[in-house]
This record gives C-alpha cells, structure tokens and sequence, in this order.
C-alpha cells in the first residue's frame, strides 16, 4: 500500500505539487496522467525518495517513507522518465552493479541478472555498452533494474516513451503481468495507454488531484451530453439541420462531414442523458431520409481529460 | 520467483555489526563501479600518463644533474601535480552524474547519501593511489645505485597519500556545485591553488594574521612529511580539510533534494 498525504513539493515560486492526496492499494496499478508539467514526475520522484517533499507524508508499507527512506527504497523499483544509465557501462555489467547494490547474494547475482534479461528480452544486448542501445533497448535496461530485486512496489515514469509500437504493446503486458502481484505507479500522458493498462486513474493538474477512479468511472462522471452522429441522404431543398434543431432535447446540431451534395454528417448534442436515436429514426422515416450510419458518441477519457486540465 | 529472490537476498542486519557490515558493502559496491568507469573511459589513463610523464621528467632531469640519492625532488613537485591530477579524477565524479540525471536512479537505490559520496570518494582514492603508487618504482630504481634512506621516503609517500586525500575531498566538492565537468576540475584546481598561495603572500599580510595565513597554507604542512616527519598538527589540518568539504558536499546535495 502507497499512501500520499497533502504532498506539496515547490522549485522557487513553481508549485509543482500542491497538497495531493491519494492512496495506492496492494496490487493495484495505478496510472498518473496530466500534460506535461502537470506535476507527474515530481510526484513520483517524491514518492521514490529522490526529492523530499516540502510537507506532507508518504505512507509505503506501513512505514513512514520519509523517516525510513534506505528500507523503503529497499522494496520499490523505480524507472525514471529519462532512464538516463551509464553509457560506457555494458549491460551485464551494469545490472550486475545494480544487483549488488540491491543486497542480492554474490552466488546468485548472475542467475538473477540473467532471468531479467530473459524476461525483459534483452538476451541480444547484454554484451554491448549501454550507450549503444536503441532507445527501446535502453528502456527495458531500465525496466531489468528496476525489477532486479523483485520489489514490492514499482514506479514506472512513463515507461513506454519512445517505443514503437510492438515494444508499447510487450511493456504493456509486462506491467499488467507485474500488476498481478505487485502494486505499480505509473505516469503517462498517452490516455489510451492507462486506459489498457490501469486499474485506477488519477488526473492532475497544476500540482493539484483533479480527477480520481477507474477508467469507466471517470468516462460516466462526466457524461453530461449526449452526442449523436448521423450520416443522411436527403433531397435537394430538404432542411435536414433545421428540422432536426426542431427535436426535442436537442440543444445543437452541426454539420461536420460533406460526402457530397446529399449526403451529409450531422453530430446532434443535447444537454440531457437520453437516447436521442428513437426521435431521430422516426424523423427520418417520416420525411423520407436515407440513413447511411447512426450512432451514439461515447465520451471518451480523452475528453474527460482534456475538460479537466484546460480549464483555467 | 518471488521466493527465489527473497532468498537470494542478504538477511536483514540484526545488531551494529551487521549494519555496519551492510553500509560498507554499500560503500565498496558503490566504489568498485566507480572504479570500474575509471578504467573502461580513456579519461582516467589520460588522467595517469600525464601525471606519470611530468613526474617522471621533474624528477629524473635534475637527478642526474645533483647526483644524489635522494626523493626529495620527486617530494618538492608532486603537491603541485597533485593539484591537478586530483581535481580531474574528481571532477565527473558527480558532475556527470546530475547532468545525465543519472543521479535520479543512484539516489532510489538503498544507500545514503553519505554512503555514495565514501563509495565515490573510496574509488577515486584507489585510482590516486594507484597512480601514486606507479612512482614507487622511482625509488626502487635508485635505491640500487646507492644506499637510500628509506625512512623520508616512505613518509613522503604516506604524505603524499593524505595530502591527495585532502585534494580530492575538494575535487568531490567542486563536482558537487556544479554539472559542468571542465568547471568543476577548474574550481577544484583553484581551492587547491588557494591553498598553495595563501602563505606566499604573508609579506602582504597585517602582522597579526601571518600565523593563521601560514597555518592554511598546504606547503606548510607538506614541508613535514618530505622530511619523513608526520606531525598530529599537519594531520589536524588536513583532516579538517576532508571533514569541512566532505560536510560540504553533502550538505550540497541533500539541499537539492
């Protein structure tokens, strides 16, 4: 269990953390999302001990993180958002340095590095100098030392940055493996990214908590429109936008896709959680419209984040 | 797995034995990796050639000029080398460190700041002392053209060693200010050059401070150890120095957390 109390962390006159208070339960993955300078990384940073906080407490396995921070970095694992290792070190090498610095019995330090590198997919890198890693090498180095010593908790800042593709998609399902057993904090700004991979979500901004729960916890607080986009063929003259304005509940209609002359992209938005497809089906049966598509837009996270860290 | 590695673990240090035990195996796990990037960067054997070359010159162009068997010249010209040698084994120590921003993963690994700073310290005292070290062989060699007398000798080493010490103390510091390798091997070398001067000027100096102008001044108490002389006063002094840039160097880096 991580918990964070009224955390507030100042460089000069920047609040880069203002009295953020959340909890972490065991097992949990729990992913940090804002923009960039929202405050993220210093959080973590706090959190893993390398900054101290101006106030406020940071509760890590029962014990006080900030009076006993030599145990508590014992259990936690943390990549840092840069990962920024040693150049001239080779891998082996450097994890075997890790591994020694991480308490781990000199008999077993080679064992223990080897099954990170299996399990990171480092097999065809260990022999080379860090420095001449590819960026998605250098990364899962990062992540082979942070897990080196099996802790109990992780702290992942922005793992899969600069990665493609196929290498997003392995950390991913590393880190929901790892999730399983071990409690992970992780940041991102890339929405869809903790949408696949957490299980709670909390957005900041400015320094400060402004949204905490599960994904689909978030996406239904904020539900307070209703859009539907609808693709419709009508004859020439037919005032498709006005007559639907005429429905009831709409609030506003917009054009947003012009396929041709008739057939034409319609987003309808209203005010109130109801299902507008009914109304709209009848209506277009009853003045003759072709429908070509008619759904309901769901509110994604993404909206819902970019509602919470735009304002102000 | 989980068990595995528990078990692979050292057990948890029950008593002042033990946990003294784990800080040095911190300590000397930190040092060894220092010393490791010691001798896998050209740096470093650029670092102990150059040393070695003008030591070796300053020395033997004017033995052969007296004739005598005797260090006392290699004594004379190695504290001013050391003012060099010492801030640019230092000088990436921590600099480098904080600019990659390496320094964010060495400060979540469980170790103090004070055990980094003796690991790094450690390391770049085996590197100095190595070099030093190399330079043994001056005396080995001259020792078979007549009898040498070994006692300066030997406190001129000794001397040597502290008065490195002292100077990489305030390399480690200089490192410490600043992220720029070049500035902090420049501000180590002015400390140490500080040092050197401070009782060159007494003639400038009010009556009264002459005494303290003298007492900080490095030659002063190196005079001592090039006449296989170790005097507690000399080692008051330089252990002040270690102690007050060591507190120093700390005390940089936990404000900056």
């Amino acid at each position: 269990m991580v918990r964070v109390e009224d955390l507030s962390k100042s460089f000069g006159l920047v609040k880069a953390v203002d009295n953020i208070t959340f909890e972490v339960k065991r097992g949990e993955i729990l992913g940090l999302l804002g923009p960039n300078g929202a405050g993220k990384t210093t959080t973590l940073r706090l959190i893993s001990g390398y900054l101290r906080p101006d106030s406020g407490n940071i509760v890590v396995a029962e014990k006080d993180a900030l009076a006993n921070t030599e145990p508590v970095r014992e259990i936690i694992g943390y990549l840092s958002e840069y990962n920024p290792i040693y150049h001239d070190m080779l891998v082996f090498d450097y994890l075997h340095y890790i591994a020694e610095m991480r308490d781990i019995l000199p008999a077993q330090r080679t064992q223990r590095v080897r099954e990170m590198v299996t399990t990171c997919g480092l097999k065809d890198a260990v022999a080379k100098k860090i420095g001449e890693l590819s960026k998605g090498n250098r990364q899962r180095v990062g992540l082979a030392q942070a897990m080196l010593h099996d802790p109990e908790y992780l702290i992942l800042d922005e793992p899969t940055a600069g990665l493609d593709p196929n290498q997003i998609i392995e950390i991913r399902d590393l880190i929901k493996r790892l999730g399983q057993k071990k409690t992970v904090i992780l940041s991102s700004h890339i929405l869809s990214e903790v949408e696949a991979t957490c299980d709670r979500v909390i957005i900041i901004h400015q320094g400060k908590v402004v949204a905490d729960g599960n994904p689909k916890e978030l996406q239904k607080q904020s539900v307070d429109e209703t859009r539907v986009y609808l693709k419709i063929a009508a004859g020439k003259g037919s005032q498709v936008l006005e007559t639907l304005k005429t429905l009831a509940n709409v609030n506003e209609v917009e054009i947003t896709e012009d396929e041709s002359q008739e057939i034409k992209g319609y987003l309808v938005h209203s005010n109130h959680d109801i299902d507008l497809r009914p109304d709209i089906f009848s209506l277009a049966q009853k003045k003759g419209w072709i429908l070509y598509e008619m759904h309901r837009e769901v509110v994604s996270l993404e909206s819902v984040f970019r509602r919470l860290t735009t304002a102000n | 797995m989980p068990q595995t590695v528990e078990q692979a673990k050292q057990a948890e240090p029950t008593g002042l034995l033990a946990t003294a035990a784990l800080a040095w195996r911190r300590i000397a796990g930190q040092a060894k990796k220092e010393l490791y990037s010691y001798f896998y960067s050209p740096i470093a054997y650029v670092v102990m050639v150059i040393y070695l070359a003008f030591a070796g010159w300053f020395f033997f162009s004017r033995f052969f000029l007296f004739g005598q068997i005797d260090m006392r010249m290699y004594f004379g010209t190695a504290p001013l080398l050391l003012m060099f040698l010492a801030p640019a084994i230092t000088m990436r120590l921590l600099s480098e460190e904080v600019n990659t921003g390496s320094y964010e993963m060495l400060m979540t690994l469980p170790l103090t700041t004070t055990q980094m700073l003796l690991g790094k310290f450690l390391a770049a005292f085996v590197f100095l002392a190595i070099t030093i070290g190399v330079t043994l062989s001056y005396p080995l060699t001259i020792a078979t053209l007549g009898p040498l007398d070994w006692g300066p000798v030997i406190g001129g080493y000794v001397g040597l060693l502290i008065l490195g010490a002292a100077y990489l103390s305030i390399g480690l510091f200089t490192s410490a200010i600043t992220q720029n390798q070049i500035v902090a091997f420049i501000l180590g070398f002015a400390i140490c050059f500080l040092l050197f001067l401070v009782d060159k000027i007494l003639m400038l100096v009010p009556g009264f401070l002459v005494g303290i102008f003298q007492y900080l001044g490095v030659e002063y108490h190196t005079m001592n150890f090039s006449r296989g002389v170790i005097d507690s006063k000399d080692l008051v002094y330089f252990a002040s120095i270690l102690i007050i840039t060591f507190m120093g160097t700390r005390l940089v880096l936990e404000r900056r957390k």
